[in-house]
């Protein structure tokens, strides 16, 4: 009994600070999630797009190089790091474009072409974008890897709290009904069942999300390792090559990746020198045709110079689980009614996140410390917060 | 006062009760193996799959609304 209470009360610890250091954090993440969930609406809402043409389906695709022609046309002294088919809206194209192959993408213009005409679209400043600003928010604070690998460091945090707070769940517990709600008592008591009920129910959409999101700020990492492990692996044998800057057709060579993986469809080309190909080869990305397939991409390597393929293979196991914890992160895989439950179960957890910070204010203001909280739970048959 | 929880095996009242760990995460469990299940299912596929993951993770949404909503005993 008396070793039980002492680790009981070493869990109440880990809950309590875990949570003291990580709730300001995990408040602005829910906060800043909240509109992310739905950003393709809010970007349609406030920015003006222009459309590409609607076609018959089944028209063929305008020819790739035309159409990364006329987009760099648009876009003078960039060069092409990505062509990604736009996953929203199958008649256009993203041409992804940076000053130099070696700057870093993630300051990239994103160029828009017709994906039947090549037609230059549009080349918004997505910079200026509410939601852009609240993604830099979400995910570094605009203090780039070290701000992403911190508030991964509070995600951690996060599900220490959720972890501890099962475990804490059951003593406060042991004379309640499952989702006891006692309304007539004061507010520390309504709130305490509150905490319980909303954090208990939410317990595995918490840890999941959560901890997608922490896998989310290791990317980066992970895909320097990838870089530096199977891509280096696949083109050794053309490590000494140079950069490719007038490689060959890319139409032939998606067609060429196409026939090595008849049942995929091409979700983006990586331009030889961009992070993910190697110097002297197209990097294209296939995917496959269900919500999880579609997520896990399966790279052909295309040699930019004689345009045939050097290789394809699945990405690892940790690029998988990155690409697998994506959309676990963002709960864009089932719909607009999978999109409004991930934004009612956010605005919960913000409710457990405010409702325990309350809790742990006023118990600190009443001098009651949460061991003489749980000690109060095993003498007294009364409501353990009121006796202290 | 600590009568009900000390000596007596049976409280004057059923709220009094000390549950067993058995009786305070079976619901909750129940309830995470759903979420599990809702979480990864709109993952497999589409139509039926994602309804599965809407039902399954609309549950602890409807528990909450329902035990804050509930009126008193």
């Amino acid at each position: 009994m008396a070793s039980a209470s002492s680790s009981l009360r070493k869990w109440a610890w880990v809950h309590k600070w875990s949570s003291i250091v990580c709730t300001a954090f995990m408040l602005l993440l829910c906060i800043t999630g909240l509109p992310l969930i739905f950003h393709e609406e809010i970007d349609d809402l406030l920015h003006e797009q222009v459309k590409a043409a609607v076609v018959p389906e089944g028209t063929p695709l305008v020819d790739l190089d035309r159409a990364v022609a006329r987009g760099l046309a648009a876009a003078p002294k960039t060069v092409a790091h990505f062509l990604i088919w736009d996953p929203d809206d199958a008649n256009s194209l993203l041409l992804s474009v940076g000053p130099s192959i070696e700057a870093n993408p993630t300051d990239n213009r994103i160029i828009r072409v017709d994906a039947h005409t090549g037609a230059f679209l549009d080349a918004p400043d997505v910079t200026k974008r509410f939601t852009y600003i609240m993604l830099k928010l979400h995910t570094d604070m605009f203090a780039g890897l070290p701000g992403k690998l911190f508030l991964g460091f509070m995600g951690i945090l996060f599900c220490a709290a959720i972890v501890s707070g099962i475990v804490v769940y059951a003593p406060s517990m042991r004379k309640l009904d499952f989702g006891a709600y006692r309304r007539e008592r004061p507010r520390i008591v309504r709130w305490l069942d509150l905490h319980n009920m909303a954090g208990i129910l939410l317990v595995i959409w918490m840890l999941v999300v959560g901890f997608t999101g922490v896998i989310n700020t290791w990317a980066d990492l992970v895909i320097k390792i990838w870089q530096f492990g199977q891509l280096a692996e696949m083109t050794s044998q053309y490590a000494d090559r140079p950069l490719v800057t007038q490689p060959a057709s890319l139409t032939a060579a998606v067609a060429t990746a196409q026939q090595a993986q008849p049942d995929m469809k091409p979700a983006f080309v990586a331009f030889p020198g961009s992070i993910f190909s190697s110097k002297s080869h197209y990097g294209i990305f296939m995917r496959g045709n269900t919500p999880l397939t579609a997520k896990l991409l399966r790279p052909a390597l295309i040699d930019a110079v004689t345009g045939k393929l050097t290789d394809t293979r699945n990405l690892p196991w940790y690029v998988a689980t990155l690409l697998v914890s994506q959309p676990l992160h963002f709960g864009d895989y089932g719909g607009m009614p999978l999109k409004i439950i991930w934004a009612v179960l956010d605005i919960i957890t913000i409710v457990v996140l405010i409702t325990g910070l309350y809790l742990w204010l006023r118990r600190r203001q009443s001098g009651s410390s949460v061991e003489r909280m749980l000690a109060a739970t095993q003498a007294a048959s009364h409501d353990p917060v009121l006796t202290s | 006062m600590t009568g009900a929880s000390r000596g007596a095996s049976r409280g004057p009242s059923p709220g009094a009760r000390r549950r067993t760990i058995g009786q305070i995460f079976g619901i909750p469990l129940l309830i995470a193996l759903l979420s599990a299940i809702g979480l990864v299912s709109a993952l497999i596929g589409d139509g039926i799959w994602d309804s599965i993951s809407w039902i399954t993770l609309l549950l602890p949404i409807l528990l909450c609304s329902f035990f804050l909503l509930k009126p008193q005993r």
